[in-house]
């Protein structure tokens, strides 16, 4: 089985789909010739030309404004944002148009348009190129929102989210780009949506995490083990909709929470999290919920590493929460 | 051909728009005006007329707290029908929220529009939307949205879409003077313009957004001129003037098939109501500018450009006006007596299949006793 990176991945299953299917088509700033600034769609405007492979004026509102008309048409476009930090011009087009061109037509218009956008800190980009988004877009009714953290999630949550009927928000974790890699079956598979996966068992706490920080907390983990800890880390992958029930039975096993995540902890997706557990595991829980997440500040440049919760960070709150 | 499309003329709003039809409904001299049969003529008459009786009645009705919201169209209805009929019906309408004799004129019923103000169950939109906010995909009517300017992108995609996939079909897309000064404006204009998107960008510049004035919109000396630096064409038509309309949307939409990309028009036209049944104009203008607008009115234009055919005469106009307004009050007798689409129905579309949080949320919901009313007016 070929070994390869998330980029490659990416990169795998959009020619697998496009190949597959003539409606995908994908669009973007610097996506054609060049093959995308991560080299994500690298390949494509050569295999399937100018038409299915798109290099647009610098603008994300009309990235995702085309991108819905084409869905409605029949397309099957998959959009990139060169950054997530750069996809708020489009904001307007994804949260008022995009999430609710299906509910608002009474179903008639499904604009089933899948938005690939690497995201979060790590890469010394300051905060325009460091930002995690995912809450603006998890609290809009409408719209799906997928993080994995591998190549072969990313390759199988790609694959369901571009043969879906919805509109995703596709985040890719950037920092661990090139960093994670693993097998990936050649040709067709796929990983559903709204399906989260332990990726490491425990019986002591469980730790909720998605995207780059999966990698953070697995790191925590070794720490914990060696201090004699025994955590258990669910990986999400899916934000919206969420596997409510897998997260649930490991907190009801275990009785003791740490959630992690990048982005700025105040109504961070940890907070979505906090208040699911409160509401259906309290009597579940010995230790209170544990936060671990990005300060309400703006992404900092020469204090990343500071910033970023690291796995240091990650495994003091366990021990913390283990302890309690 | 019939106005001038070329690339680089500049549509200054010092010139008298192109027109066709005078105020007395005669061809003026030296233009070419498109052909339109009789029974076409005729057909465009009774649209006009079915917009200015709707309007009036569900004004009416808003007034008398029937209807919870209205937003009326008088003075622009030549705008809806010029921009309409010469489009195929396997073109593309991407409207904004004034142009209902648009979907008229593509079949969408009294019944379906009075429903869908209604919001009840019989609502082509479930019950989604404020009122005058319609869909109709069976005929190819896009989606309405409040904020302006949205769907300019949009339809520049649908039209780029149908260029990639070698399909005929154009798009036309209705904005506001107002809009021009979005964002929206400005990507979708440029990316039609990159792309020879097959797509005819429709501004009704009717004088006023909300209360503001069109020259706080722009300090070009046009709308149109606007389309100068998109690389297109753009051009300045009496949007009081069917005829005219018309012979300009041919040419944008005869561009568009064969691949000579995208035309920005600017309809000069009036709003002679409030911006919707909330607004109040004698705020913020002069009554006499309204009055004067009363001498250009659209379906009077119409009017006697019929009779100077032979085509009009009064039996034929009570003739509609008995047929439009019978048809409007057994669906508003109708619409009044639905009632609101099932409670249940709140989740439904938001996407494709109920995710386990909106399974939930809707047993939640059915389990309580229900609202006091669905607001349905």
């Amino acid at each position: 089985m070929p070994v390869m990176n998330i980029i490659q991945a990416v990169n795998d299953a959009l020619k697998l789909e496009m190949r597959r299917d003539a409606r995908v088509v994908v669009l973007g700033e610097d996506v054609g010739k060049f093959g995308g600034v991560f080299r994500a769609t690298s390949g494509l405007f050569e295999e399937f030309g100018k038409d299915r492979v798109m290099d647009t004026p610098l603008a994300e509102a009309g990235i995702i404004g085309a991108a819905i008309g084409m869905a409605l048409y029949g397309l099957r476009p998959v959009p990139e944002i060169q950054f997530a930090d750069f996809i708020y011009p489009a904001y307007d087009q994804i949260v008022n148009e995009l999430a609710k061109f299906r509910y608002r037509s009474g179903g008639q218009y499904p604009a089933p348009v899948v938005i690939r956008t690497p995201y979060g800190g790590g890469i010394r980009g300051g905060h325009y190129h460091s930002q995690s988004p995912e809450a603006y877009f998890v609290h809009t009714p409408g719209l799906k929102v997928v993080v994995p953290s591998n190549p072969y999630d990313a390759k199988g949550l790609l694959l369901s989210a571009i043969r879906g009927e919805d509109p995703v928000i596709f985040l890719e974790p950037k920092r661990v780009y090139r960093a994670a890699r693993g097998e990936v079956p050649e040709g067709d598979y796929t990983v559903p949506l709204g399906e989260a996966k332990i990726v490491r068992s425990g019986s002591q706490l469980t730790v909720l995490t998605y995207g780059a920080m999966t990698h953070t907390c697995l790191e925590a983990a070794k720490q914990s083990e060696a201090a004699g800890f025994d955590p258990e880390i669910v990986e999400l992958r899916t934000l919206l909709p969420l596997d409510a029930e897998t997260v649930l039975q490991s907190v009801r096993k275990t009785g003791r929470v740490v959630i992690a995540h990048e982005a700025p902890k105040t109504c961070g997706y940890g907070a979505e999290l906090a208040a699911l557990i409160a509401e259906r595991a309290l009597l579940s829980l010995e230790a209170p919920i544990n936060r671990v997440a990005g300060f309400d500040t703006p992404f900092p440049y020469t204090l990343e590493n500071e910033y970023l919760p690291s796995p240091d960070r990650v495994a003091a709150a366990i021990k913390q929460t283990a302890t309690f | 051909m019939h106005a001038m499309l070329a690339k680089g003329q500049e549509p200054r709003s010092e010139e008298a728009p192109f027109s066709i039809l005078d105020d007395d409904g005669n061809v003026r001299g030296g233009v070419q005006a498109p052909e339109v049969s009789d029974e076409k003529a005729i057909a465009l008459y009774r649209g006009l007329l079915q917009v200015r009786l709707v309007d009036d009645r569900m004004m009416k009705l808003q007034r008398q707290g029937r209807l919870g919201f209205y937003m009326l169209s008088m003075g622009e209805e030549a705008t809806h029908f010029g921009g309409a009929y010469p489009l195929r019906a396997s073109d593309w309408i991407f409207p904004s929220y004034r142009e209902p004799g648009a979907f008229f004129w593509r079949g969408y019923s009294i019944k379906d529009y009075t429903n869908q103000l209604f919001g009840n169950a019989e609502d082509p939109v479930k019950g989604r939307q404020m009122p005058v906010h319609h869909s109709a995909k069976w005929i190819n009517m896009v989606s309405i949205s409040s904020p302006v300017g949205t769907q300019i992108p949009q339809a520049v995609g649908m039209a780029w879409a149908a260029k990639i996939s070698k399909k005929e079909d154009v798009a036309l897309v209705y904005f506001g003077e107002g809009a021009t000064s979005t964002g929206q404006f400005h990507v979708g204009m440029n990316f039609a313009g990159v792309y020879q998107a097959p797509v005819v960008f429709f501004c009704r510049n009717n004088g006023w957004a909300i209360s503001t004035s069109g020259d706080r919109q722009t300090a070009s000396s046009s709308f149109a001129i606007k389309a100068l630096a998109y690389g297109m064409p753009g051009i300045r038509v009496d949007g009081n003037d069917l005829l005219a309309i018309i012979a300009v949307m041919e040419d944008a939409v005869e561009r568009a098939r064969k691949g000579l990309g995208p035309t920005l028009i600017e309809a000069v036209t009036y709003r002679r109501g409030g911006h919707s049944s909330s607004d109040d104009p004698s705020q913020y203008r002069d009554p006499a500018e309204v009055v004067r607008w009363e001498a250009h009115d659209p379906i009077e234009r119409w009017r006697r450009y019929l009779e100077q055919r032979k085509l009009w005469s009064e039996a034929l106009h009570e003739k509609f006006t008995k047929e439009i307004t019978d048809e409007l009050m057994v669906a508003l007798k109708h619409a009044e007596t639905v009632g609101a689409p099932p409670v249940e129905s709140l989740f439904d579309d938001v996407f494709a299949e109920l995710p386990p949080h909106l399974l939930e949320q809707r047993a939640e919901l059915l389990a309580m006793p229900r609202a006091k009313s669905g607001h349905g007016s």
